[in-house]
């Protein structure tokens, strides 16, 4: 049990050291005490689907075979954010960086470096090995222009141990709020932060608070927002998984401001290891009386569970949220009345987002002014994206507001493989829009993407290249939103299912130049008709297409083409006579023996080339890869 | 997402019975406990067959409707049992961009059920799945817990040998 702020610091001191050894600043003098080395190895979703956790038990094993085992401490941590290239080791006080590890390796490591004293160049990270010399991975391009806030403490501690949490600082700022400010004392620090909700909407989190804490005394809940249903978005996960200990000190602190002693974190049942970490943190808060009655020594009580969304996005909202914590069908309901006046089992409440919380500790204990001089001018402080798609980092990444797209997706993303453009960006998933290239240079925040007709969403960066066809995309996620809306207005139950038909009608090349007008109308029709965020947002994927790809579109319609070949009845796949050298490896592909040699050979080549029967191919594209070394096979 | 009744009959036991009991009384006066036990119960049958709801309206004295409102409208509650190996392809947007669509062709082929359907001798079933959140894997599919990432539609059959 911790009572008092003294045996809080008292922890922290004893476990501050530990959390300075994983500091990787080049040249620092740390120490463990006996410990000589730390080795992290990420334990996020990603990196345990490639079976981070077997590693770390037989990395175990080796070091005790190698009688090390007082000497090097192994943590499971969250995630390191370079997900592209899990599993992650990192061994400190180097910081050196391993990747896609394998089982196999895990002995080789523990040989060769933590005995022997000499990294393993072969399996380190590609970019931290500059001839000789090794880089730390603070000094890679992923990391360097990267400012952890939300993000500081995943893949640094061990996510289930409380300890190391507070070796942070953790928990400090909710001593210093139960025991030195006022309720509006917090409230004011919040609000004069200029934090905005990082679910996506950008409502200032300091007014919901406000608004909550002004409602008369009685019964108030703190809610958390943990549905993250964006597909490609994964920062709340990773949060979750990596700092739970933040958001837990993060929503008694708004229970204090608020006057709720209760919260509830609604978390998707699609993460599971999120799931038992956070309950596993919040048994052990409550051991320590970090959860619970007297908080601190004080009057002061809070207390929280969590409840398993069942996948539906529309709980995202939030509204629809609430009514599914009460046990209903996630239906939104109409606003007013807020949340903040009548939300949870009737009650005042405030819902926030993951990302929001676990930024709060931080402004409470560095003060609003160091949050304020991060970002820009109407949008403060820093924002977690996932980066996804046709990308080379991908992974989860944490920048200032006001870093360019550009920076993003060329410096920290490491760009677009395979030597491809860059054709357009997709934030805020079903509910944004697209950025095009010519707009690569915009600085990103919640206004700027508005005005590009796209939102910030939770934070997913969808990065396309040329090979992405625009209607096709647009098309996938309407039908993401058809098959989620709820079905309670019919504006967005019934119009996007019209949107979707004539979509479809356009991709299988029977598109009309009127559908155009027809798909815009429609858009704004829902747009501004739709009860919840999710109808009034569902058109934004046609409309940003629309105003930024519209020539695709009509390539579609008036040259019946796919320009980048993936709407299946627009193209077929031809082969170039005179490239074909004839081998032959297309036909064995091809399922529907669709491949035959023709009586032409090709000057200066021995066999016959190939060709393909239009009327018997299926479109499946298995011919391509097997004509790499020639490239005679093309779409047309 | 249309949700099919199951035609497979149900095949309950008393001990499973005596779970779901358990289960709703441990929740029992507790508010909005209604999710809490349907996902209770799904971890008990696999499933949520008709007689489970029948079951658990009367229990809780709310009416069937209500919990068949509840049961189809979210997608992780399901009225068909999987297969002894359920194999789901991640359709969130980061897998769909890097050709998942093309895993879920190889797989209906090769397995010869489509989307959302389980094998005659219930070995397989086939679903697709929103975000797993392994984008930095993408495309992925999994086989009951196990995760497949990196995947290219030629690595399909090799997957599906460990299985048969």
């Amino acid at each position: 049990m911790i009572k008092n702020i003294a045996e809080l610091t008292a922890i922290r001191d004893a476990y501050a050291g530990k959390i300075n050894f994983r500091k990787h600043d080049a040249g620092a003098e740390v120490s463990d005490g006996n410990i000589k080395k730390h080795v992290l190895i990420c334990g996020g979703t990603g990196c345990t689907s490639s079976k981070s956790v077997q590693i770390k038990a037989k990395m175990e094993e080796a070091i005790k075979e190698a009688g090390i085992q007082d000497e090097v401490q192994v943590v499971l941590t969250g995630c390191f954010g370079l997900c592209a290239l899990g599993p992650i080791v990192i061994v400190y006080p180097e910081g050196t960086f391993y990747s896609r590890i394998e089982i196999k390796d895990a002995e080789t490591i523990v040989k060769e470096h933590l005995v022997g004293g000499t990294p393993v160049k072969s399996l380190l990270y590609s970019e931290t090995v500059k001839g000789d010399e090794i880089l730390s991975l603070n000094e890679t391009a992923f990391y360097k222009k990267q400012k952890r806030v939300a993000l500081r403490n995943c893949g640094v501690i061990d996510p289930e141990c409380i300890n190391e949490y507070i070796g942070t600082n953790g928990y400090l700022a909710l001593a210093k709020v139960v025991t030195e400010m006022t309720p509006d004392d917090v409230i004011n620090t919040i609000l004069e932060s200029g934090i905005r909700g990082r679910g996506g909407g950008g409502f200032p989190t300091g007014r919901k608070w406000m608004f909550a804490a002004a409602q008369p005394k009685g019964q108030k809940y703190v809610v958390c927002n943990g549905d993250e249903g964006d597909p490609g978005a994964f920062m709340d996960r990773s949060i979750l998984e990596g700092d739970p200990h933040a958001l837990i000190e993060a929503m008694a602190i708004a229970g204090y401001a608020i006057g709720a002693n209760q919260g509830y974190v609604y978390v998707r049942a699609e993460y599971p290891i999120a799931v038992n970490r956070l309950q596993a943190a919040i048994d052990a808060a409550r051991k320590e009386g970090l959860l619970g009655k007297n908080i601190f020594g004080t009057d002061f009580e809070f207390d929280m569970q969590i409840r398993l969304g069942a996948g539906a996005f529309v709980c995202g909202e939030e509204t629809a949220l609430l009514t599914s914590i009460e046990g209903n069908r996630g239906e939104p309901r109409p606003r007013p009345p807020f949340p903040a006046v009548k939300g949870l089992f009737g009650k005042p409440t405030i819902i926030n987002n993951v990302e929001t919380y676990a930024n709060i500790p931080q402004i409470i204990l560095k003060g609003a002014d160091w949050f304020k001089s991060m970002g820009t001018e109407k949008s403060k402080g820093t924002k977690v994206f996932a980066l996804g798609g046709k990308i080379t980092n991908t992974g989860l990444v944490e920048i200032p507001m006001g870093t360019t797209l550009r920076e993003v997706v060329e410096e920290i993303g490491g760009g677009i493989p395979n030597g491809k453009k860059f054709k357009a960006a997709q934030t805020g998933g079903p509910s944004g829009g697209c950025i095009p290239a010519s707009k690569y240079d915009v600085e990103i925040d919640y206004d700027n993407l508005i005005a590009q007709g796209s939102m910030m969403g939770s934070g997913g960066l969808i990065v396309m290249d040329e090979d992405t066809c625009m209607v096709d995309l647009a098309k996938f996620f309407l039908e993401f939103t058809v098959d989620e809306s709820c079905g309670k207005c019919a504006p967005c139950r019934i119009g996007t299912v019209r949107l979707l038909e004539i979509l479809t009608k356009i991709t299988e090349g029977n598109g009309e130049m009127e559908d155009l007008d027809k798909l815009e109308e429609l858009a704004n029709y829902i747009k501004s008709a739709s009860l919840c965020g999710l109808g009034q947002t569902a058109p934004n994927p046609v409309l940003s297409t629309l105003a930024n790809f519209r020539d695709e579109y009509i390539a579609h319609i008036v040259d019946k083409k796919c320009p980048a070949g993936v709407c299946k009845n627009l193209f077929t796949y031809k082969i170039d006579l005179d490239k074909c050298m004839g081998c032959g490896l297309c036909a064995k592909q091809c399922p529907a023996e669709a491949i035959s040699r023709t009586d032409y050979v090709a000057e200066g080549h021995k066999l016959a080339s190939m060709q393909i029967d239009a009327s018997k191919c299926v479109k499946c594209g298995a011919c391509l890869p097997s004509c790499k070394k020639f490239n005679a096979i093309y779409k047309g | 997402m249309k949700k099919k009744m199951t035609t497979v009959a149900f095949n309950g036991t008393a001990e499973q019975l005596a779970q779901l009991d358990e289960l709703i009384a441990k929740h029992k006066g507790e508010k909005g406990a209604l999710m809490p036990i349907l996902q209770g119960a799904q971890g008990i049958y696999g499933y949520l067959p008709i007689e489970v709801q029948k079951h658990i309206a009367l229990s809780m004295d709310v009416p069937l409707s209500e919990v068949y409102g509840v049961a189809t409208f979210y997608s992780q509650f399901i009225l068909n049992p999987k297969g002894e190996y359920a194999v789901s392809v991640c359709l969130g947007t980061a897998c769909y961009v890097k050709g998942a669509g093309l895993l879920m062709d190889k797989l209906e082929s090769l397995l010869g059920i489509k989307n959302g359907e389980i094998s005659d001798d219930r070995k397989f079933s086939l679903d697709a799945t929103r975000c797993i959140g392994a984008c930095g894997l993408a495309p992925v599919l999994t086989v009951n817990e196990e995760v497949y990432g990196r995947l290219t539609p030629d690595m399909i059959k090799g997957i599906l040998d460990k299985y048969n």
